[in-house]
């Protein structure tokens, strides 16, 4: 592995208030964002704190703010987001706590996922045999086009609306509840969508689209959001599945 | 500014919502010119005068040009909220674009 040059980068340090620091590191060859932020913590400072487990695009946690953009880190690659001879500026994303440096709280995110009623409900009686569900049928279509979600909180980060209303469900918790409302063999749809439509569920989404563009797994919460408004449509006007 | 800022999405939302803003303040002053009638030509006459106003007649202009795009605008949203309409976003912009500028040209052409 090469090191040609060096690359400068600013590190958010703090929590709600604090500073940037500068640090100087080598820009190597396929480096991602999380190698840059690994090395700082071995090689420079101890001190800084950040998040990450798989390295590998699984686990959802090492997302921050990448020149201004919320991504995740480890399958970001330096010159993806850098030119020859920009600085990497390195931030905690938005909308979240910070706990420290780069290191955010996500309680209040994974609280959502359960006010949205994010999670399966099999009914009194579940079922005795395996459920079979055709991969073809529409229903399973639109879950599975939401289903990959690592819940990194990049959209939740990238969302106005979570910025103007603290109680907003946010796009991750939504598009969570839009993949159960397609799961057949789910009985918790009318709570699930009486817990979506309040005014800071689905609803309020402003169709900017920020959690679309910027969904590192290609998911598009927009349109699942846009799913559950129907559905709620469909149900306040007796339509129900 | 933020990245979120800078997509297409977030600026096609804030002229929407610009526009509509723009209508809502125009309504009432709509209104006022047509209650202007209500005491007689005299009135509504002296009101037209005023909109005949090269300073006017542009603001006129603008107000059309907020109503199509608030409309055009407002009609992508329906079309994904209602139809799950799966957009390229630049081609959906691009296309009203392409109204709102078609409105404008209209209004222009026959207010010469």
């Amino acid at each position: 592995m090469s090191i040609s040059r060096m690359l400068d980068v600013d590190v958010w340090r703090g929590t709600e208030t604090g500073k940037f620091q500068l640090f100087s590191i080598p820009r190597r060859e396929h480096q991602t964002v999380l190698d840059v932020v690994t090395e700082i913590q071995r090689d420079h400072d101890a001190t800084l704190s950040y998040r990450f487990a798989c390295r590998v695009g699984m686990c959802g946690s090492c997302a921050m703010v990448v020149n201004g953009r919320p991504r995740w880190t480890c399958r970001a690659r330096v010159n993806e987001v850098v030119r020859d001879g920009e600085r990497l500026r390195l931030e905690p994303l938005r909308n979240f706590t910070v706990v420290k440096d780069l290191a955010v709280e996500m309680t209040q995110f994974f609280e959502k996922w359960q006010q949205a009623r994010g999670y399966f409900e099999p009914g009194p009686q579940p079922g005795n045999d395996f459920a079979v569900v055709p991969p073809s049928t529409p229903e399973r279509q639109a879950a599975d086009a939401g289903i990959e979600c690592i819940n990194c909180g990049v959209c939740y980060s990238a969302c106005d609306v979570v910025a103007w209303d603290k109680d907003y469900l946010g796009p991750a918790a939504l598009n969570r509840a839009w993949t159960l409302a397609n799961d057949v063999r789910d009985k918790g749809n009318a709570e699930r969508l009486k817990a979506v439509s309040h005014a800071s569920g689905c609803h309020a989404c402003h169709t900017h689209m920020s959690c679309t563009q910027f969904c590192p797994k290609a998911i598009a919460p927009t349109y699942s959001i846009a799913g559950l408004k129907r559905a709620v449509l469909r149900r306040n006007l007796g339509f129900t599945r | 500014m933020r990245a979120s800022h800078k997509q297409r999405g977030f600026i096609a939302a804030m002229i929407h919502r610009i526009a509509g803003i723009a209508l809502a303040v125009f309504l009432p002053l709509h209104f006022l010119a047509l209650a202007t009638a209500l005491n007689g030509a005299k009135g509504l006459e002296s009101f037209l005068q005023v909109t005949r106003q090269p300073l006017v007649q542009f603001a006129e202009f603008g107000i059309v040009v907020a109503l199509a795009a608030h409309l055009a605008l407002g009609l992508r949203v329906l079309a994904i909220e209602f139809f799950d309409f799966r957009e390229k976003t630049l081609v959906a912009l691009s296309a009203c674009a392409a109204a709102i500028c078609a409105v404008g040209l209209i209004f222009v052409l026959n207010s010469g």
